[in-house]
């Protein structure tokens, strides 16, 4: 039976930890990863998981720590976020390339400097080209999924890749929702056990991992990433789909909102697709044609599929909460990417909103959908919403 | 003279950060008052934490970089300036966890900076997680069985890392922290005062160490030998010194290193030809 609890995005998080019961967790505290430490700490205090918790030094040592037992062949996760993800990423950037299967939440936070504690994505959107597959969660309830999901698609020995699961930072790491924890039997048999086909501890198959690649196939690993990485695609939806038997939940690329007659639409990544939605609905009252398109596996990312849903309509919005600087957002630049075959471009817009925490209202995403459908669009302009003058 | 700024103080009421704080700038003050420092050639670096709030709260040139690197930046600062008076404030997790290399590194480097090491034994900003200075089985918000792993001394660390000035306070004596922290910034070379500082909050050990806690400087201890100074660095239990432990006058890396001496050339290097033309 599952049971609906009032709960947090990081504590949804740590349930997700609770049921996955990993051999080891490895993490150092960061604001606003903590909760989902603490409460999964609470966890292993009272015996509810067998894991080994090693609460370490540094960021560093976390994902080195995680790197280890996952070589020996544990189920281990870690989680951070903004600087101490940049101070891993050493580590972090080695993960894919030792093809372990290493899950890591990250509540999204700002980098430094100037020093900040609130959300925006400069942290996971830093660590785009390395290889981690990156899934992108609206509320602690997809948060809580999308780790369950995550588990199966890193550990599917055709994809042997890691995963970040991103939410953003005290909007839904601090925010208490009503959250349905699936039954613990039903998501225990569906996240069953990690079982390596190679690993240290197994001393009748002695292997070494990571020693050094030259000219002579160094490439050749990383194009192996790279068809991985592509599988990944395919056992997204695979492994969704197994989810949905338990959850009656559907686990697409993006979540197409309202977009069926829709003639403008935004696109726009986690907690601020919820802003979003409120805002299609009144203006729809208004007999706005308007929708919104939320991107949830940002990596690998579903170039086709997006085309496919983009192209149908007039006007397109991209809201990104990060820059690239000197580049187009993050956001903006796949979606420009996904659209460069089409025969039926629409217009573009690209907006950076909400960094170091700036609140974005529903008032200002209505003002976006003005923008779009009036038509003044510039695809080579970026604006920024909320920004003081 | 006032080196306050007009910031509302925002530890919690009781905090061990008050003390040293009031310490730091009586001390300063005095010393700009008498000449001694020049108040535009001071530089502060605060890691992060509760502790890193300091330097919002003097009107000195500061700098708050990111979580456990005060001891590198503080080094670079000394190192681009001479004329500077650099004094880092870091915390016990920013100091011997996060960063922990850095601190051994500047010790045995020996720049003339002042480290001063808030030491809470808690990772106070983010709500109360054990650090390498709480003792074992400290029951934190990470560790609610109890921490299983063994604290580390950070004054025998400090002396075997061959620091020049190697000294602890505590947040409960402030006067003793004046005579420290002046003892400590007039030093030249790397010096380190650690402070026991309770949180109030998360870690309120006042009572402990006002029970146990006695001055060096009231015995006749003397902070000149290297092995006595360890020794004396091991002595914790129903008695827990204060004070200066080690001190020791030896050249700076910097007075080393603008000695117009060039220490690659001067170093017993092999003769290179003599190893490549050596048959095998
Ligand atoms: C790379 C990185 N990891 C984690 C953090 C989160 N963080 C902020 S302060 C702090 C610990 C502070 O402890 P301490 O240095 O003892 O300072 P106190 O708050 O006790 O004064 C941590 C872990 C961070 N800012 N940067
Ligand atoms: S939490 Fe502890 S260290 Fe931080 S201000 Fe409060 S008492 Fe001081
Ligand atoms: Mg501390």
């Amino acid at each position: 039976m599952s049971k609906w609890k009032s709960i947090t995005g990081a504590q949804a998080v740590a349930e997700a930890m609770r049921q996955i019961n990993p051999d080891v967790v490895a993490a150092y505290p960061i604001t606003p990863q903590t909760p989902i430490v603490e409460q999964f700490a609470s966890f292993v205090a009272n015996g509810i998981v067998d894991t080994e918790m090693i609460p370490v030094e540094s960021e560093h040592s976390a994902m080195s720590c995680t790197v280890g037992a996952s070589a020996a062949g544990a189920r281990a996760m870690c989680a951070t976020a903004s600087q101490g993800l940049a101070l891993m990423w050493e580590v972090v950037a080695a993960v894919p390339g030792l093809r372990l299967p290493i899950v890591m939440p990250i509540v999204n936070r700002a980098l430094s400097a100037p020093i900040n504690i609130h959300c925006d994505h400069s942290d996971s959107m830093g660590a785009t080209t390395i290889g981690w597959i990156q899934i992108y969660s609206e509320n602690a309830q997809e948060a809580y999924e999308n780790t369950l999901l995550a588990i199966r698609l890193a550990e599917h020995k055709d994809v042997l890749l890691p995963v970040m699961v991103m939410q953003d930072g005290f909007i839904i790491s601090h925010g208490v929702e009503n959250v349905e924890i699936f039954d613990d039997d039903a998501v225990r048999k569906f996240v069953g056990e990690r079982n390596p086909d190679r690993y240290l501890l197994d001393v009748d198959h002695p292997y070494t991992i990571g020693p050094l690649a030259l000219p002579d196939y160094y490439f050749e690993i990383k194009r192996q990433q790279e068809e991985a990485m592509q599988n990944a695609l395919k056992v997204y939806l695979e492994v969704g789909d197994e989810l949905s038997k338990i959850s009656g939940h559907k686990y697409p690329y993006f979540e197409e909102y309202k977009t069926e007659d829709a003639e403008v639409v935004i696109v726009v990544l986690s907690s601020t697709a919820g802003t979003a939605k409120d805002a299609v609905d009144e203006l729809r009252e208004e007999g706005k044609k308007v929708g919104l398109i939320k991107p949830i596996l940002f990596r690998p990312f579903p170039y086709k599929e997006m085309r496919k849903a983009l192209e149908k309509f007039k006007a397109i919005g991209v809201l990104d909460r990060s820059i690239a600087f000197g580049a187009y957002a993050p956001l903006y630049t796949e979606v420009r990417n996904a659209l460069f075959e089409s025969e039926n471009k629409p217009k573009l817009q690209s907006y950076v909103y909400g960094l170091g925490g700036k609140d974005i209202f529903k008032s200002d995403i209505k003002k976006v959908f003005e923008e779009l459908l009036s038509g003044n669009v510039n695809p080579e302009e970026q604006r920024y919403i909320r920004l003081r003058g | 003279m006032n080196i306050g700024t007009n910031k509302k103080i925002q530890w919690c009421p009781g905090c061990g950060n008050y003390a040293i704080y009031s310490a730091f700038k009586n001390v300063v003050e005095r010393n700009i008052e008498n000449g001694k420092l020049i108040k535009e050639n001071i530089v502060l670096v605060s890691g992060i934490g509760c502790h890193g709030y300091i330097t919002n709260y003097y009107d000195l040139n500061s700098f708050h970089p990111i979580h456990g690197r005060v001891p590198p930046l503080a080094t670079g600062m000394r190192i681009a300036n001479d004329l500077l008076t650099v004094v880092g404030f870091a915390g016990d997790g920013d100091v011997y966890a996060e960063g922990m290399n850095h601190i051994i590194q500047a010790a045995r480097r020996n720049t003339d900076i002042t480290m001063i090491v808030h030491d809470n034994s808690v990772y106070g900003l983010t709500t109360g997680q054990f650090t390498p200075t709480s003792p074992k089985g400290f029951k934190g918000r990470s560790t609610p069985f109890g921490n299983p792993e063994r604290p580390l001394n950070p004054i025998t660390l400090m002396i075997v890392s061959r620091g020049t000035f190697v000294a602890r306070g505590f947040s409960g004596d402030v006067k003793h922290l004046e005579y420290l922290f002046e003892r400590a910034i007039f030093h030249r070379g790397f010096s380190i005062v650690d402070v026991i500082q309770p949180c109030v909050t998360f870690n309120n050990t006042y009572e402990f160490f006002r029970k146990r806690v006695y001055r060096l400087e009231d015995t006749d201890y003397k902070p000149n030998d290297f092995e006595k100074a360890v020794e004396k660095s091991l002595e914790w239990g129903d008695k827990i010194p204060i004070g200066v432990f080690y001190e020791e006058e030896t050249d700076t890396y910097e007075k080393l290193v603008r000695g117009h001496e060039n220490f690659f050339f001067n170093r017993d290097v092999p003769d290179i030809t003599e190893i490549l033309t050596e048959k095998s």
